[in-house]
């Protein structure tokens, strides 16, 4: 690994160079064990920097491996396999045709886009790459296939609230990052050669346990609780790494390089705290702390960080500490930025339902609830077994009863299949009428901490009630300089409970940026054929601009805007004023919205929850 | 080939549960809840090679008890039962997997499309329920399962008996099965009338001990890299697991219940507050077939309570503003009865 301080680049440039290479070697790693480690999650959008990547990720693979593309829209259909319609007709006895997945046994499935997958799909990508095949119970067919394949996910989102599904980024060991990457960088260097890992591949598959093995896995394990890492899949994917490291050195034991390769590849990018560790920081890279304060846990431990020069407590594990400082090194600039995110969203599950998806036709969405008749040409889905299977009883009859003379020449040379207009069959789809209540809420000044308990009480008397409805709740938070997402969009009461846990005050009150993430919110609910309502719980004072500034004029000019916004958008809209006097400004934000006022100085958790089921009734 | 059973580090909760529904299918199934990467499913997976094996009539496509009349299929064995002698051959029990994107057809069953576009004849494709008639029907994911989906399932589960009528069909054949449902909570609750079709429900969470997770790494990876050395290591252990379950199935019928215990099991039950007879009946079956597996002729407060979070912490009515778990809350009622 080169050392950052040689003079020749600046850090960023460096920064890139790592990033490049990183990632480089986590293709040629997976190009040597695909099986065992899963795959790779590449953040980056589409670009020329990235088709590099994936050409060079190609280049590695051997010929005869496929690389199968899977848009992120797909069907179970063509993920799983299913009837060949056209071959089907054509032979006149149902004929089978492979998914996408069976037909990538052995290789590489490619989706871009992977963030916008739908939990259907994430669930069987999940049970395909855990059992390494995929059961097949569709269309009147019944089977089993293999599908042993490693995953390139490209997430291409864009905030933190669309980010890949975390039941897949929890089965792939590498998690890399191109965004920083400059296409320059990433035309002059080259990782690890195709005959390297030819050769790295057939040691792969004759690795023995080697001694101290145990004292090794308790170093991945001690590690990555050390960066708040849960799973227990991580640490095996980091030890299976680091195996496949040894392999591309030509060598079957682990050494530490290996070690610190699988930390930076594989713990590092999922690190969810830092590593409260002695660490000796010369690498020049100081922590952005001027632009985001540290909030909670986190603040004593960059604290830590940034004095930090007693290295003399040793641990007994020598392998943790390997790994940590490995992991450490490479965590991001950005870090603080990212874990103050994170932490708010921990874990990061979005239910990544098309979380940016445009309106598609509502014909062919919602639950579907079975099949019945329709016309065709109605823009309904086809059910083509369900057409065949109506269409079949009737064969016999029907044949005997059209038998003219150039129709009975056309059966000598092929069987025909008669389907009519009656045998039709449509996939339905039951719309729901979900509904998404998106709370913002003031968590600053005195009455920060009673305001933020009831409104916490009244989201989860809302999910509580509303989970059979299937209706969903988000909660963002007004304090400091910038509103915070503290809950995206969820029905999981579970989840909430344990994000609404410690969630502390305190600040400012950024009440336009907050409406500004609301209105996002409520956009992409609509596009999910959800109905938004904004609910604001505030006392009205708000004194920080869009920019962060503070002064209790920009920040008001600022919440009208944002508020007019909120009208201009047709969203519908609700002040709770909790301040102990109804504020003025507080009912002319409400107007702006076109929203309704309450005045409830004493908010509760019951009546709060009352008055946004009452509103959302209305709606 | 499967992970082995008696491979699998700590869960204990999770295990016992899938040994208790193993011995009395009565108990009406497991929900296995819990953090990515806990091995749920690896669990239940498992638990099919523990599994006896059962007589059924030969060639019955629902596996029939050649033992019980009432409940045979409509479709041979009512009709030959009695009347001639029935061939009987043995099956292991089988454990059907509803995989995620399986279609209505191929879970009820539906005309046989290949039948009927070949030789143009009207006959049954019997789907997944009639596959795991007497056996296990195990769905991973089971939050995410269609709704139309779970409609089914439910009538199904309820009655026992699957009804098609679609396509010109009209058809009923026994469906009595084990639903066994993992998922992770994060991804979605479950709807309150599947939930309350689970006999069991546990909660599974990453293991806390170093040691214990070090103990998990170091067999998953042995596993993976020579399933069939792995596997034979633990055969002893499996053998063991079998005739545990097969000696809890001949005594479970046996054991004796006292009053005293089926008024402890009552006061639990009210100091809750769950609804229904079915907690009730569910705490005693479980906690029989526990003693059952620990060979005890008699069944004890004690096992009582070590059931009682299983069978118990899904009923509860749900208060949201409660900040402790219903498993705190099982505990809690625990203590104060059984003081």
């Amino acid at each position: 690994m080169r050392d950052p301080s040689d003079g020749s680049v600046g850090p960023a440039e460096f920064d890139a160079e790592q990033a490049w290479d990183d990632a480089l070697m986590a293709a040629a790693l997976l190009a040597v064990d695909p099986k065992a480690l899963g795959g790779v999650v590449v953040r980056s959008g589409a670009g020329p920097v990235r088709d590099l990547w994936l050409t060079a990720c190609r280049a590695i693979f051997p010929n005869s491996v496929p690389f199968v593309r899977m848009p992120a829209q797909i069907g179970p259909e063509r993920v799983l396999g299913g009837l060949d319609l056209a071959a089907t007709l054509r032979h006149g006895r149902p004929v089978h045709q492979a998914g996408l997945l069976s037909q990538a046994d052995g290789g590489v499935v490619v989706m871009p886009m992977a963030e916008r997958l739908t939990a259907a799909t994430i669930a069987l990508m999940a049970a395909a790459l855990d059992q390494g095949e995929v059961a097949i119970e569709r269309d009147g067919i019944s089977a089993r296939s293999k599908a042993r394949f490693g995953l390139i996910a490209f997430d291409e989102s864009v905030s933190e609230a669309e980010c890949i599904s975390p039941a897949i980024g929890d089965r792939l060991a590498f998690h890399i990052d191109l965004v920083a990457v400059p296409l320059r960088c990433a035309q002059s260097r080259r990782g690890p050669n195709a005959a390297t890992i030819a050769a790295a591949r057939r040691l792969a598959s004759g690795f023995e346990s080697q001694s101290g093995e145990e004292d090794l896995i308790a170093g991945l394990i001690g590690a990555s609780i050390a960066l708040g890492i849960e799973s227990l899949r991580v640490p095996l994917l980091a030890l299976w790494a680091a195996r496949a490291a040894a392999a591309l050195r030509g060598e079957t034991s682990i050494e530490h390089d290996d070690l610190q390769l699988a930390a930076r590849l594989v713990l590092a990018p999922r690190a969810t705290r830092f590593p409260e560790m002695p660490q000796d920081e010369s690498d020049g890279r100081d922590q952005p702390q001027d632009r985001h304060e540290p909030q909670g846990p986190l603040q004593s431990d960059s604290h830590e960080h940034e004095n930090s020069d007693d290295t003399s407590t040793k641990r007994d594990a020598a392998f943790e500490d390997v790994l940590l400082e490995a992991a450490a090194a490479a965590l991001p600039r950005d870090l603080l930025a990212q874990l103050a995110q994170a932490a708010s969203q921990s874990p990061r599950t979005s239910r990544s339902n098309g979380q940016s998806g445009p309106a598609r036709r509502t014909r062919k969405r919602g639950r579907p609830i079975g099949v019945g008749r329709g016309e065709l040409g109605s823009g309904d889905r086809l059910a083509i077994v369900d057409t065949l299977r109506a269409a079949a009883p009737w064969q016999r009859l029907r044949k005997a009863v059209k038998s003219s003379p150039i129709e009975d020449a056309e059966q000598a040379g092929q069987r025909r299949f008669s389907v009519r207009p009656d045998d039709f069959r449509f996939r339905r789809y039951a719309q729901r009428s979900e509904s998404l209540n998106i709370f913002v809420v003031d968590a600053s000044g005195s009455t920060a901490l009673h305001r933020l308990g009831e409104a916490k009480g009244a989201v989860e008397l809302l999910l509580a009630d509303s989970y059979v409805r299937r209706d969903s709740v988000a909660l963002i938070a007004l304090r400091g300089r910038q509103a915070e997402l503290v809950l995206p969009p969820t029905r999981a009461l579970t989840r909430a409970k344990r994000s609404l846990a410690g969630l502390p005050g305190g600040g400012g009150t950024p009440l336009a940026s907050g409406i500004d993430q609301a209105i996002g919110l409520a956009l992409a609910a609509r596009r999910r054929d959800q109905q938004p309502t904004i609910i604001i719980l505030t006392d009205g004072a708000a004194n920080v601009a869009r920019d962060g500034g503070t002064g209790r004029r920009t920040g008001e000019d600022d919440a009208l805007v944002a508020g007019r916004h909120v009208r201009s958008f047709h969203l519908s809209a609700l002040l709770i004023d909790t301040g102990p006097r109804p504020s003025p400004f507080a009912s002319r934000l409400a107007a702006e919205m076109n929203g309704r006022y309450f005045a409830l100085p004493m908010a509760d958790a019951k009546a709060l929850s009352n008055i946004v089921k009452r509103a959302s009734a209305d709606a | 080939m499967n992970f082995p059973f008696s491979a699998i580090v700590g869960q204990e909760e999770m295990k016992r549960a899938l040994l208790m529904a193993a011995v009395d299918p009565t108990i009406g199934g497991v929900l296995v809840f819990g953090d990515r990467g806990t091995g749920k499913s690896t669990a239940v997976r498992a638990l099919a090679a523990l599994l006896p094996e059962m007589e059924v009539v030969e060639g019955c496509r629902y596996h029939c008890d050649p033992a019980d009349r009432d409940r045979s299929c409509s479709e041979a064995c009512s009709a030959r039962l009695g009347r001639e002698e029935l061939k009987i051959s043995r099956i292991s029990v089988p454990v059907v997997d509803l995989p995620l994107g399986a279609t209505e057809d191929r879970i009820i069953g539906a005309l046989d499309i290949e039948k009927a576009l070949t030789l143009g004849e009207k006959s049954f494709e019997p789907g997944l329920l009639a596959r795991a008639n007497r056996g296990f029907l195990y769905i991973d994911e089971v939050n995410l399962l269609e709704d139309h989906l779970v409609d089914l399932l439910l009538d199904v589960a309820a009655t026992g008996e699957n009804v098609v009528e679609r396509e010109g069909l009209s058809i009923r054949h026994p469906a009595r099965f084990v639903l066994v449902g993992s998922g992770n909570p994060e991804e979605g609750e479950l709807r309150p009338q599947l939930l309350d079709r689970f006999g069991l429900s546990v909660e599974v969470t990453t293991p806390k001990s170093i040691d214990e997770r070090i103990e998990v790494i170091k067999r998953r990876d042995a596993f993976e890299r020579n399933a069939q050395e792995f596997s034979a290591r633990f055969a002893e252990d499996e053998a063991g697991n079998r005739q545990k379950i097969e000696k809890a199935r001949a005594i479970r019928s046996h054991i004796m219940v006292s009053d005293s215990v089926l008024g402890k099991a009552a006061e639990l039950c009210l100091a809750l507050g769950t609804d229904g007879l079915r907690g009730e009946l569910t705490l005693i079956r479980a906690a029989r077939a526990l003693a059952a597996l620990e060979g005890c002729r008699e069944l004890g407060v004690l096992h009582l309570q070590e059931v009682a979070a299983s069978a118990l912490r899904h009923r509860l009515r749900r208060d949201p503003l409660e900040e402790a778990g219903s498993t705190a809350r099982i505990e809690r009622a625990l203590e104060e009865v059984f003081r």
